[in-house]
């Protein structure tokens, strides 16, 4: 089977679409609401689960014969938390500002339910090179969602793109304009609403494909 | 004594888990569907982390903190994993005594008993407790620094975390008789409606104790 084949492009482009892990599998929900109050966090937490998937993905498909069935769990734990403390050591030595902003949310990838789902329902049965298309799929579906959560949330509630002024200074009320900062995007709140909107617009495009 | 009754209300309401950092959403969205098992796997989520919470925080002050074992050691780095195994044992632990003790309920819980060791409630609390540690108790209310805090904090978490699965699952069981759009069946409108429940929940945000 070569590398680049039919069905290693759909492992792959499944999850970004059609499977995305969010949307449609319900997975990694709780990272995804609580780092999306601005652009910058939400890629970078969207890139380091990408990373660790991918990576826990291929190391657990490499030694998933000799795992014993009963220990299993505790194994991918083990795995999936020494790739984070790795990972939680390198945004703090070169992003510290935004690895203060994640805070907890770093350590927390350990639970988040995308990497066991991923680890049990495909590493443990596939090879390495498919099981790393799919954690690559499956992280990239996880970030997109953030990375458009992340847009909305930053345009309103601060007017700002990953740091940048969008909304002009002279139409802010302040200045004699008419437009003021949503604050309530700001807040954990709308995050439910955002990401229920984004479902029941996937939902209803993909309309005919998820019958 | 004001100190732990402070902390322990700021846990239900105000630092509520699933209202204010979102942890634990994912049992928390599937079991939701009814108020009984609601009720269980909070009063499982809340006995655990009563445990772990202060296991944890005796290891990172006696074991992992800076100088806590032999001068110059800190061990901090760790901590993920070494958490993530107290939870994991702890779990197993629980599971082991409720069988023994208790078979109603242990057949009443089911898969969601081994579960809780990958509900991000549990891992959660551990982290915020580690953080909390560094805080002036003397300014702050949400300062950690000692068992007798954890245990109020932890209690004051599934607590929190109970009410608002509890809260939710009973919303659910009124909403089977209503006429949602279809694409926002199911996981849509449950997502709305923990929006507007997270948002009643923000008027604690300005209590003072």
């Amino acid at each position: 089977m070569s590398l680049f084949s039919k069905e290693n492009g759909a492992v792959f482009t499944g999850p970004l679409n059609l499977n995305n892990p969010i949307a449609v599998q319900v997975l990694g929900i709780c990272s995804a609401l609580a780092v999306t109050s601005q652009l910058k966090p939400a890629i970078v937490m969207g890139l380091s689960v990408t990373v660790i998937t991918a990576f826990s993905n291929v190391i657990i498909s490499l030694i998933r014969k000799t795992i014993p069935n009963r220990i299993r769990i505790i194994v991918q734990l083990v795995v999936v938390a020494a790739l984070v403390t790795i990972v939680s050591n390198i945004l703090k030595a070169y992003v510290y500002d935004v690895s203060v902003q994640l805070s907890v949310y770093v350590g927390l990838i350990i639970t988040n339910c995308i990497l066991m789902g991923r680890l049990e329902a495909f590493a443990m049965q596939n090879g390495p090179w498919e099981s790393f298309l799919d954690g690559v799929g499956n992280g990239l579906g996880y970030a997109f969602v953030l990375v458009v959560v992340g847009i909305v949330r930053e345009i309103l509630g601060f007017g700002t793109l990953l740091g940048f002024q969008i909304i002009p200074d002279s139409a802010y009320i302040d200045n004699g304009g008419l437009y003021i900062n949503n604050g309530m995007m700001t807040m954990p709140a709308m995050a439910l609403i955002l990401v229920a909107c984004f479902i029941w617009v996937h939902r209803a495009v993909n309309k005919e494909e998820n019958k | 004594m004001e100190h732990f009754i402070s902390l322990f209300v700021r846990s239900i309401f105000v630092d509520n888990m699933i209202f204010a950092f979102f942890l634990g959403m994912c049992s928390y969205l599937a079991v939701s569907k009814t108020v009984k098992t609601s009720l269980g796997l909070g009063i499982a989520v809340t006995f655990v982390l009563l445990i772990t919470v202060p296991v944890d925080y005796l290891l990172q002050t006696k074991v992992l903190a800076d100088g806590a074992l032999a001068e110059g050691v800190d061990l901090t780095f760790l901590a993920f994993i070494l958490f993530i195994a107290v939870i994991a044992a702890m779990v197993q632990l629980v599971e082991m005594i409720v069988e023994k003790f208790s078979p109603s309920l242990y057949n009443a819980l089911g898969i969601f008993l081994p579960l809780i060791a990958v509900n991000c409630a549990i891992m959660g609390a551990s982290l915020f407790m580690q953080q909390r540690i560094l805080l002036d108790p003397e300014t702050s209310t949400q300062a950690i620094g000692g068992v007798g805090d954890c245990i109020a904090y932890a209690l004051g978490s599934g607590i929190g975390w109970t009410l608002a699965i509890v809260g939710l699952a009973a919303i659910r069981e009124k909403m089977a008789y209503s006429d949602v759009p279809k694409p926002l069946q199911g996981l849509g409108i449950t997502f709305i409606t923990v929006g507007l429940m997270a948002m009643a929940f923000m008027c604690f945000s300005g209590l003072k104790l």
